[in-house]
This record gives structure tokens, sequence and C-alpha cells, in this order.
């Protein structure tokens, strides 16, 4: 490896995750003027023209807010629970392809990598809601932990079908194989099925029964001030990216399209996505626990298994 | 508080008191906290008509640990005084309280030994809004003056 590989993957890094983080500042303000119009109301418009720079101010003010630590904490993990939180999610968006070149580690076993390091931040969110040492974030953390192991099993099922068409790991062989037709056709139960669970692992508004404020005040975070706080925010919203960016790479063709360049129609889909799982937002209620935990185990997990069965029996049957 | 000068004035430090200065202004979230009668008119701010999400205010924290403006809306009991106290103590440098209402500036229409005669008894209030109940414009009037207290540097408990 020569010093012009090493400078360019670096290079990469530093590429790829300030437009991570650029896209998780704005994605707030875009959820929250869409929510607005969702509401007949209007949004952040006031600061900056147009509300451009609502996302910089409440950053400079949680900045510059006093960081709180209880004195009933546990120290050690509660400073360290919102970095978890953050690092996994950022350590996922190394495999994340924006084109065929433009990725920092086109690794084979690419899905394996993201189901891993997503369920790693389970951790941050637990270890937030016990070390705190508060009845509310510790039940907002012991629900985070029984929901999101919940999700990843149908989750991780749904996506074995688009495994099994693509006959690939890496996403950028995923994205490949949907040169001629993309996979949200050969694939509907699989798509909406992966959609439902990505969008409770993100803890998303039908199924936010971590943070639901009418129970648990603010759930695992209730006791985060400042930019701990602000590290759990930007990692729910960095998580959304990353499930926006995998539903467009997994399902919708990732980069393929006309005329345009490749990371433009990602972005386009990405936007596509997000918007989508706003809409959602606006649109229901939250579910009651034991239907949350019901709708895992009773509806998606036996569709994600018919799901992959049909897949695989008919994949051996057409070949 | 976090920004203060250090000695003679500092270019620095007068440019980084009038960003976050800024900040602060511009993100003010409230506490979601309502005690009587104000707070439905709170929430009507907060609703489709007069929309407080325009200046970034709709960010109604539930937890006092991320909120920067404790919006006292309506009667303080003298057996509600203490929770008051308590969620004010709970939140986080710098944070604003705004009375808001006839009661929770003066007592109001309940001059009795159950009311507390205004909280700034108990809390510094940095914007008293009268009305009974407030008028959703009125407490957008509140609080964009609280907004231009905050930016020449005048409101918050550290004074």
């Amino acid at each position: 490896m020569t010093t012009t590989d090493i400078l360019w993957g670096v290079l990469r890094i530093v590429l790829i995750f300030s437009a991570v983080m650029g896209l998780v500042a704005y994605m707030t303000l875009m959820e929250r003027r869409f929510l607005g119009f969702f509401q007949l109301r209007l949004g952040p418009n006031r600061v900056g023209p147009g509300g451009l720079l609502q996302p910089i101010a409440d950053g400079i003010k949680l900045l510059f807010k006093e960081d709180m630590t209880v004195s009933h904490a546990n120290r050690f993990w509660f400073r360290l629970a919102p970095a978890i939180a953050l690092v996994s999610v950022l350590a996922c968006f190394a495999v994340v392809p924006a084109s065929p070149s433009i990725v920092v580690a086109d690794i084979p076993v690419a899905v394996l990598y993201l189901l891993a390091l997503s369920s790693l931040g389970v951790y941050g969110i637990l270890l937030a809601g016990w070390s705190s040492n508060n009845k509310y974030s510790l039940l907002g953390g012991l629900r985070a932990a029984a929901q999101l192991i919940s999700y990843e099993i149908p989750l991780a099922l749904s996506i074995v079908g688009v495994l099994i068409l693509a006959g690939s790991m890496s996403l950028v062989g995923i994205v490949k194989a949907q040169e001629g037709l993309w996979f949200v056709v050969k694939q509907p139960l699989g798509f909406l099925l992966f959609l439902v669970c990505v969008s409770a692992e993100t803890n998303r508004t039908p199924f936010d029964l971590l943070e639901c404020e009418n129970e648990l005040v603010a759930g695992y975070q209730t006791e985060y001030s400042s930019m701990k706080f602000g590290l759990f925010y930007m990692a729910e919203y960095a998580h959304i990216l990353l499930a926006s960016c995998l539903v467009s790479l997994f399902f919708l063709g990732g980069w393929n399209g006309p005329l345009l360049p490749a990371p433009l129609w990602l972005l386009g889909k990405v936007f596509f996505v997000f918007a989508l799982f706003i809409w959602v937002r606006a649109t229901f209620p939250r579910v009651r626990y034991d239907q949350l935990m019901g709708f895992s185990w009773k509806v998606l997990l036996p569709l994600a298994f018919v799901n992959l069965m049909v897949t695989a029996a008919l994949t051996v049957a057409l070949s | 508080m976090g920004i203060e000068r250090f000695g003679a004035t500092t270019v620095l430090t007068t440019n980084l008191d009038r960003v976050v200065g800024w900040a602060r202004r511009n993100s003010l979230w409230p506490l979601t906290f309502g005690l009587a009668c104000c707070a439905i008119e709170m929430i009507s701010t907060a609703a489709a008509r007069y929309d407080i999400a325009r200046f970034g205010m709709e960010v109604f924290r539930p937890s006092p640990r991320q909120a920067d403006v404790m919006i006292v809306a309506g009667t303080v009991t003298r057996k509600m005084a203490p929770a008051v106290k308590r969620l004010y103590d709970q939140m986080a440098e710098p944070k604003w309280v705004v009375a808001m209402g006839a009661c929770a500036c003066s007592g109001g229409l309940f001059p009795t030994y159950a009311v507390v005669q205004g909280v700034d008894t108990f809390l510094p209030v940095d914007i008293y809004i009268p009305g009974c109940p407030v008028k959703p414009e009125a407490l957008l009037d509140g609080l964009i003056r609280l907004q231009e207290k905050i930016a020449a540097g005048a409101a918050g408990s550290a004074r």
C-alpha cells in the first residue's frame, strides 16, 4: 500500500463522514419543515433564509448548554453511552457506497458487518438507560433492548431474500445485480418487511416506545443534557439516514438510473425514502407495547420466513 | 455561565458572545409543562394557526435537562409550587422563565391562601405576559421579546 492509497483512503473517510454529518443536520430541519406541512403549519422558517440556519443554531446552542452529569449516575458508562450510540452508526457508513467507486471499504461481507454494527447501537441506548440510575431511563433502555432485538430477526431474514437473488453480500454487488430490474419488484414482501423493521430499529414514531414522552419523560435520554443529548439525536438521525440508504440500495436499485450521475440518483432515492418515513411519523399514532412485540413475533417473523422460503424455492425452480 | 468576558474586551469573546446569543435566541426549546387553562392557549400556539415552530421553538422537550425555557402556564398552587421549583432546578443552564397569564404573574383572580401570588416569589422570571388567559399572539410576542432580551445579553438566571 503506497502513500497515495492511504491518503486517498483518508480522504474518502473524511468525505463520507462530512457528507453524513451535514445530511444529518439538515435532515432534522427537513423533518421539522415536512411535519409542519403535514400539520398545515409552516415549520421553522425564520432563522436564516427559509429557516436554513436552524440546525446550526440548535447545534451551537446545545454545545454551549450546561453539560450535566447527575450525581447518582454511573459516570463512566454515562459518558460512554452516547459515543457508542453514534460511533456504531457512523461506522456502518464505511460500507455504504454512493457510487461504484465512492465507498470507503467495499468488503465482501458488508451485509453481515452492517447487521453486527447496527445491533451494537443497542448497547449505547441500554447503557444510557442503566447508567442514568433513573427509573424512566431504565425502563426506556429495557424497552429498547427488547424492541431492537425482536425486530433485528425479521430485519435480517427480510434481507436474506435479496442476498439469494443478488448472490452477493457486498453492497456494490447487490446494486449491480439490480441493473435490469429493481429488487422491490421481485421482493415486494421483503421490501415491506424491511421498511417496517427498519423504522422500528430507528425508533421512529409508530415504534418510538423507548422515548415516548407521555409514559417515560424522555426515555433513555431523560438525564442527558447539552451535547451528550445532541449525540443521541445525531445517532438517531444518522440511523434513519443509514436506513434510507439501505432501503434504496437493497430494493430501489441504488445508484442505477438514466442520465443523472450515480450519487445524485442515490441521493434522490434516499430523499424519497426519508420523506416516506416522515409521512409515516406524521400519520400513525404510537402502538402499544404488547402490540409492538406481538407484531414482531406473530406477524413479521412468520411472513419473513414465508418470503425466504418462496424466494429460495423459486430461485431453485427457475435456475 | 459558559460565556464571559475575560478582563478587557476581547474581539474573540464578543464575537463568540454574539454567535452564542444568536444560537440561544433562535433555538429556545420549551419544557413540556402546563398547569391550567393558559396551557391550552400554549398548545394552541404550537398548533397550525399560530405555529410557534416558525421560530424554531416547537421542540417541546419532556425532560427538563434538555429544555431552555420554562413557560409557567397557569395557576401555581402552594401544593404545586415545590414541583415547579424542582423542575426549574433540574433544567440545565442557561435557562429562562416566562410567567404566562395573570395567575403566574401575580396570582390573578385567586387572591387566596392556596395560590402562590406570582411565580416571581420563588423563580427568576424573565418575561411577564398578562392576560386571562393569554392569547397565543401575546405568548408569541412575549417569546419574541425574550429573544430580544437574550440577544441583548440581559436575560437568564446568571445575571
